[in-house]
């Protein structure tokens, strides 16, 4: 083929050159494997001066292809594309070899070591012999940006993005933004009402003129890819013209339909059958619960239209779907609480005095159903003892084996609400303490000197059966204290359960709409778990707050502001490069079959009726390859990854059984 | 028999999954059978079973497949493709005498460095106990006396009297 092919085997220290015969390696590949112009070692290749030893060489001798045989590619392949671009060479016509990651790494025997080295260069040295020159494809990117959930990470990171000058489209499916924290009463470590922190934050959101703020909305679809996506958002009917309304409230005053909210205020308070869930929701009109609105069900009623001073109430109202163009997403879709009934013998919704964490932070809540007052079911008595259970649906192989991060501290804060408001004695039972964060371990300290007891065991039941005197009217708690060792029977007035955050039901299904992946436990993953948390291995989508997996608001807020930076970043950028390994279809030889066309999950392929051929769209094919190798026609060419690049590397590992490769060796005349 | 048989297996893995597994096992320093020669391609997707004849028709004992874990695929879904592409293969191989344990899929995740290592592991076990593959004759180039010349390198070792 007359190519000139230069091959650099690099010792990384002794990283490689420890186990490899470099040196033996470089000899071999310059004497045996064909079109080798020039083979050589060297200590640190990605060093300047290697890079240089590659440019020197693609000048001074010519070479129209390099191979380098060094650590993985996903480490310095644009380190070395980049020399060769240098060199006046196209960087795609290079190859990196893995002999340190696939060789010296993992072999043992170090003669078997060389040889496999030498049997990889040799894929390499065969395959860039059919490698094309490839320009990198560049995207624009569209500036607006899409934040999915508006609790404290997506408001977080819609106004760092907001404040820097780009549109956000902030989807929330509530009718309200705030997420979880706006349901608290106060937060650890600094007890700093919730309120007091997140309203300021939200009314900011809700008056940005860069933000879209979309409530009581679900993102339908979404296509495209970084730089470029259509989403269809679905904007649910509120039934109140949002123009007209003023957000006076009369039309929640006349409602005659009393509900049990088990969203806001998780099943302990009311609110009407039209209602803001709380009194700070941004946006500040109502919506009307259809399922609940008598209107709705017996036709007649009307009470808000007929009170509303402005005439924002229209019944006919439609959903309504909007497309909006952006450049780059933000997932922060949060958590919901795991559900306490499936511990039965914790007693939830059996015994009235079992509450959930959440229910817990309502009844302590100032702008709560009891004002502030934490007093048992009956709405009056104060508890004179309490018991709060960790971990109820955390680090439990039968339901989340995950820690849920904040129950400890979130249960510590439960104990010295209950002590500072209500005096009562208050037991904590944990199977570990976990207070790592800032300040954290300072505050449990705080709470041991409130004379809050800790019982470290797991609790086996909550039950109202009493067996000893002093039980009867109580709920008594039964668990082992595992650092004492024996049993207790503890009985209370009330008991909080520290319910686990769970991912969301539809964690999987969002995902697969974006386009990212669950864990086994059904959190958002990562790129990379310490070194790219808020970025996902899908390009242009990013995740913030507990969506990744469980974490405090602290570390909420700082991914929130991460993932706006990463985007910022890009928006700065103008444009981001892609690879250019996309598929094409030789439209000569395509039979029209249509196999391809479903094959793509990226709707890239498509095809063209009055040719009766298929076509693919570059901007929108990814490069994964399947309709390559699927076509019967061999029709579709994949580049930088052909089947004729991929055949040679195949006869080139090979090379020691196979006779071509071989036979091509002993004929060949050196350069 | 003179020394004991070492099958060569040719790998295909994913850019984004299987690849990153063999990096995680190589920074793990996880120490594997060394018979395993990898070549990466973007998807498991991509292989066209082209490839697996290929490498077996040029001397290979066996062909290992890795991509990431159903639902997880880069691509969303191509490794379901994978999968019902492999089946068929799996066919096409039982029909022409292939053994099973010859042609392997294995999903492993770019957290699952020691998974990979298992799996090659286990599969130049079972490729060793099937013993070579043969399938179109020991073809290297022999010397007029018979040898293979020493050029002809590899850490496959001859197996006297077998080699047709
Ligand atoms: C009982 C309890 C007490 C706590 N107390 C504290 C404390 O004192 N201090 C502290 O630091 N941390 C505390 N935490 C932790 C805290 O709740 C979280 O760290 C924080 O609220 C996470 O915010 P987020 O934005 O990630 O999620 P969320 O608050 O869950 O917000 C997610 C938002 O996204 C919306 N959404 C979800 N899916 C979609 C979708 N598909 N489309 C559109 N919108 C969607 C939801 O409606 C919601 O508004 C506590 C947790 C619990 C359970
Ligand atoms: S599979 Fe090949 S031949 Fe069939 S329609 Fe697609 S490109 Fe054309
Ligand atoms: S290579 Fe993959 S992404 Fe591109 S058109 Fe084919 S199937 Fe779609």
């Amino acid at each position: 083929m007359g190519e000139k092919i230069g091959v650099y085997v690099c010792h990384c220290g002794s990283n490689i050159a420890g186990v490899v015969d470099v040196v033996g390696v470089a000899k071999w590949a310059e004497e045996n494997l064909p079109n080798v112009r020039v083979a050589r070692d060297y200590k640190f290749m990605c060093s300047s001066l290697g890079q240089e030893m590659i440019e020197k060489d693609v000048k001074d001798l010519g070479l129209t292809r390099v191979v380098v045989a060094a650590c993985s590619p996903h480490l310095h392949e644009a380190t070395f594309r980049n020399a060769c671009k240098r060199a006046g060479l196209n960087p795609y016509l290079f190859e990196m070899v893995s002999i340190r990651e696939q060789v010296s790494w993992v072999t043992k025997d170090k003669t078997v070591a060389t040889e496999k080295s030498k049997m990889l260069i040799s894929g390499g040295v065969r395959r860039v012999v059919h490698h094309q020159p490839l320009e990198p494809l560049f995207v624009d990117i569209n500036p607006n940006v899409l934040v999915v959930g508006g609790g404290i990470a997506g408001i977080q990171a819609a106004l760092e993005i907001a404040d820097q000058g780009s549109h956000v489209y902030l989807v929330e499916r509530e009718p309200s933004i705030g997420g979880h924290m706006a349901q608290f009463d106060k937060t650890f470590p600094t007890l700093d009402c919730a309120a007091c922190i997140l309203t300021p934050k939200m009314f900011t959101a809700g008056n940005h003129p860069n933000i879209t703020l979309l409530t009581w909305s679900e993102v339908e679809k979404v296509d495209g890819f970084i730089g470029n996506f259509t989403v269809q958002i679905r904007q649910k009917a509120r039934k109140v013209i949002a123009d007209k309304c003023t957000g006076c409230g009369v039309c929640e005053e006349k409602c005659p339909k009393k509900v049990i909210d088990h969203m806001f205020e998780a099943g302990m308070g009311t609110r009407k059958a039209i209602y803001t869930p709380f009194p700070q929701a941004v946006p500040k009109y109502p919506v009307i619960d259809v399922e609940n609105c008598i209107y709705y069900q017996r036709g007649t009623c009307k009470a808000c239209e007929k009170f509303c001073p402005t005439g924002a109430i229209d019944f006919d109202q439609k959903d309504e779907m909007m497309t909006v163009q952006v450049g780059n997403v933000i997932l922060a879709t949060g958590y919901e609480l795991f559900d306490a009934r499936r511990v039965p013998q914790y007693g939830y919704g059996r015994l009235a005095n079992v509450v959930t964490n959440l229910e817990f932070e309502r009844l302590s809540n100032t702008a709560g159903p009891t004002s502030g007052k934490i007093v048992l079911r009956d709405g009056v008595t104060a508890p004179q003892t309490v018991g709060i259970i960790h971990c109820v649906g955390s680090r439990d192989i039968k339901y989340n084996v995950d820690c849920s991060a904040i129950c400890c501290m979130q249960s510590l804060k439960f104990a010295h609400l209950v002590k500072e408001k209500t005096g009562a004695k208050v037991y904590n039972f944990y199977i570990d303490i976990r207070t790592p964060g800032k300040t954290y371990d300072e505050f449990y300290r705080r709470i041991l000197d409130e004379g809050v007891h800790f019982i470290r065991g797991k609790v086996a039941e909550v039950t109202d059966a009493p067996r000893f005197p002093g039980e009867e009217g109580k709920l008594v708690i039964q668990v082992e204290d595992t650092l004492a060792g024996r049993q207790l029977r503890v009985p209370v007035d009330m008991v909080v359960l520290s319910a686990a955050m769970q991912p969301r039901v539809d964690s999987k299904e969002v995902g697969q709409k974006f386009g990212i992946s669950c864990s086994a436990n059904g959190w958002f993953i990562e790129r990379h778990p310490k070194l790219d948390p808020v970025a996902t291995m899908t390009e242009g989508i990013f995740i913030a707050g507990v969506c990744q997996g469980p974490k405090d608001i602290p570390a909420t807020v700082s991914q929130g502001a991460a993932a706006a930076a990463r985007v910022l970043g890009l928006i700065g950028q103008k444009q981001v490069t892609l690879e250019p390994v996309r598929a094409s279809i030789t439209q000569d030889n395509c039979s029209g079959c249509r196999i391809c066309n479903n094959l793509c999950p990226f709707n890239a392929i498509t095809f063209i009726e009055d040719r009766a051929v298929s076509d693919i769209n570059p901007a929108l094919c990814q490069g994964c390859g399947t309709c390559v190798s699927a076509c019967p026609a061999g029709a579709i060419t994949g580049s930088h990854f052909t089947n004729q690049q991929i055949m040679a590397q195949i006869e080139g590992v090979l090379f020691d059984l196979n006779v071509q490769g071989a036979r091509e060796e002993m004929e060949r005349v050196p350069a | 028999m003179s020394e004991q048989f070492e099958p060569t297996i040719v790998g295909f893995t994913c850019n984004w999954c299987s690849y990153r597994a063999a990096d995680l096992a190589g920074m793990s320093r996880i120490k594997y059978a060394p018979n395993v020669r990898l070549i990466r391609l973007m998807c498991s997707g991509r292989v066209d079973p082209q490839f697996v004849f290929k490498a077996l028709a040029e001397g290979a004992d066996g062909v290992l497949i890795s991509g990431c874990h159903p639902g997880d695929c880069h691509y969303v879904e191509q490794n379901y493709k994978t999968m019902r592409r492999f089946a068929l293969l799996k066919m096409t191989l039982a029909a022409l005498g292939i053994e099973d344990a010859r042609v392997k899929l294995v999903w492993a995740s770019a957290a699952e460095g020691n998974i990979l290592a298992e799996e090659i592991d286990k599969m130049v076990a079972e490729v060793k106990a099937l013993g070579p593959l043969n399938w179109k004759g020991d073809r290297r180039p022999k010397t007029e006396d018979g040898r293979v010349p020493s050029s002809v390198i590899g850490h496959r070792s001859v197996v006297e009297g077998v080699a047709v």
